[in-house]
């Protein structure tokens, strides 16, 4: 298997880089599995990571429709944080936050971790008390966070309008440092990567068709490439949740499907280097390495299955964009994409036993699940595992809406496109 | 993507405010089915194809309308309004009224 050090890369550079080894092996499937886990993307391939570092289980197949990234994992903008308000939220995301600060290191592989930064504008005096509220509960749990004023903002961001004519003018901004971005694909190859090295069978255009039942209980799956059996089927397949479920019995969820779109403009010169979100409408920015803008802003906000966005949010996107940056009304568009998010109804994701005996269920990411990718992982597996929460995710049960335990970052209530 | 409002004909969607999940039931008022309240809050359907669905008009007539579309296409297959026996019982109701 390939390991990654400053040596092989000098010595396959000077060999035309023709001698790399593929990063994960493509067995066909075996008749059964201690744990089937649904969904290659960065989630369902973490756990199966952790899975075997942290629980030294093994006999581990992951099963991807697709291949391995396609779904939001390689569709995200890469922004990395752990700025909640509520106490399970942030405890949850700061434990993510410390995952990225060790990962590249722990997979030895480059997932280009970049603290960057992520500034959230605030328009108005009150927005502005409302960050303070928020950046005064972070620091409470230990997380870092800072007021900025106008003039410090403009320093950081010279592009940005802070004039007082502008039409949402900028009052001051929380700020925490320690966020930033990560190369999403080079998290999903990372895990892959390091799960097969433990053993792990990671098994491409395999798609899941049904469950394998022994009354309630789920005794494993059907898929294109036939039954497979496992003591313990765990799904974690983002947007597609609704649909999965459904194979199960499970006809209704406390979830939606919702289309996020996401632009890249072509490259520029360095031009921001931190995460900057405007606080009045729904926009937020970054530069990539390759010096394209990487930027998006609200769902579609219907239901939606069709990874692939309509044109009002792209017309919405780019004003936002332009209200903040004039200067990039010249600046094109390269490309654009959707992905499917499972909105949940109260904005917060689900990782627990259940819901039925022997299956295990990780959902609800809404738009926000890539930065949790470690922790989700990490606490998912323990939950497999050892068949109860970690106290980082105890709270974030299926049941909890039922119980009247809602995490409810934003206060929106149950309408699932609001989150 | 287009939806044909009833009364103002064709539009495009930024005219319309989605309204969710036109399945749910809300039960009485005065009901105390917790069961019953919780399913009308929290649970959706969501399926991968045709979804029943209330749009309103927001940028029209304002009428509420009960939409068909799928979820996958985008196609619309219907439109009506979502008032419809709600609406005129509460007409008739308020026609009683001496
Ligand atoms: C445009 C966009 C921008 C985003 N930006 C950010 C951001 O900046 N920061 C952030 O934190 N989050 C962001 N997100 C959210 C984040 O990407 C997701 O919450 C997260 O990636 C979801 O977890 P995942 O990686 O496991 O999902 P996915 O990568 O979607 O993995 C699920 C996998 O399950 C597979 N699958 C589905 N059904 C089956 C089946 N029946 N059988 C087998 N396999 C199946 C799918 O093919 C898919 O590969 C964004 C999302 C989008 C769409
Ligand atoms: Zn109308």
């Amino acid at each position: 298997m390939a390991e990654y050090s400053a040596f092989s890369l000098l010595a396959n550079a000077l060999k035309g880089n023709k001698d790399w080894k593929p990063a994960w092996r493509k067995p066909d499937p075996k008749a059964s599995y201690d744990v089937i886990i649904i969904g290659g993307g960065g989630h369902g391939l973490a756990t199966a990571y952790y899975l075997a570092k942290e629980h030294g289980i093994t006999n581990v197949a992951v099963l991807e429709k697709g291949w391995l990234g396609s779904g939001n994992v390689g569709r995200n903008t890469t922004a990395v944080r752990s700025n909640y308000l509520l106490p399970a939220n942030t405890r949850f995301y700061e434990h993510s936050m410390k995952m990225w600060e060790g990962l590249s290191h722990e997979l030895n592989y480059n997932v280009m971790f970049s603290q960057r930064g992520c500034l959230n504008l605030a328009h108005t005096p009150a927005q502005f008390d409302d960050y303070a509220r928020r950046g005064n509960a972070m620091r409470h749990l230990g997380v870092d966070a800072e007021l900025m004023t106008p003039a410090q903002i403009k320093r950081l961001i010279p592009a940005l309008d802070i004039s007082s004519d502008a039409r949402f003018p900028v009052v001051g901004g929380l700020m925490q440092r320690r966020a930033g971005t990560a190369r999403h694909d080079a998290v999903a190859w990372g895990y892959a990567r390091g799960a097969d090295r433990r053993g792990v069978d990671i098994i491409e255009n395999c798609e899941v068709t049904g469950f394998l039942r022994d009354g309630d209980r789920v005794t494993g799956v059907t898929t294109s490439r036939g039954d497979i059996r496992a003591r313990k089927v765990a799904v974690a397949v983002a947007g597609s949740t609704g649909r999965v479920m459904r194979l199960a019995g499970i006809e209704t969820m406390p979830i939606e499907s919702h289309v996020l779109q996401a632009f890249v403009t072509e490259s520029l010169k360095p031009f921001i280097d931190t995460v900057v979100t405007f606080g009045m409408g729904h926009f937020y920015m970054s530069q990539s390495d390759k010096g394209g803008l990487v930027y998006g802003g609200d769902i579609d906000g219907y239901n939606s299955y069709a990874q692939r966005g309509n044109l009002p949010i792209v017309d919405e996107v780019m004003s936002e964009m332009l209200a903040l940056f004039p200067g990039l009304a010249r600046v094109r568009m390269l490309r654009s994409w959707g992905g499917v998010c499972d909105m949940s109804m109260d904005g917060s994701p689900i990782i627990t036993t259940g819901p039925l005996p022997g299956m295990y269920l990780n959902c609800g990411w809404c738009y926000g699940g890539f930065k949790a990718t470690p922790a989700s992982g990490w606490t998912f597996a323990w939950t497999i595992a050892k068949d109860e929460p970690h106290d980082f995710n105890a709270p974030f049960t299926l049941d909890r809406f039922h119980r009247g335990l809602v995490i409810d970052d934003k206060g929106q209530g149950a309408n699932p496109r609001l989150h | 993507m287009l939806i044909t409002c009833p009364y103002c004909g064709p539009r495009d969607v930024i005219e319309f405010t989605y309204q969710g999940d036109g399945n749910r039931e809300r039960p009485d008022p005065a009901s105390q089915n917790f069961e019953a309240w919780n399913a009308y809050v929290y649970d959706r359907l969501n399926p991968a194809g045709d979804h029943n669905e209330i749009w309103q008009h927001s940028g029209g007539c304002r009428a509420h309308l009960r939409v068909v579309r799928n979820t996958l296409t985008h196609e619309i297959s219907s439109v009506a309004f979502a008032s419809g026996d709600h609406g005129s019982t509460a007409r008739r109701k308020a026609e009683d009224k001496p």
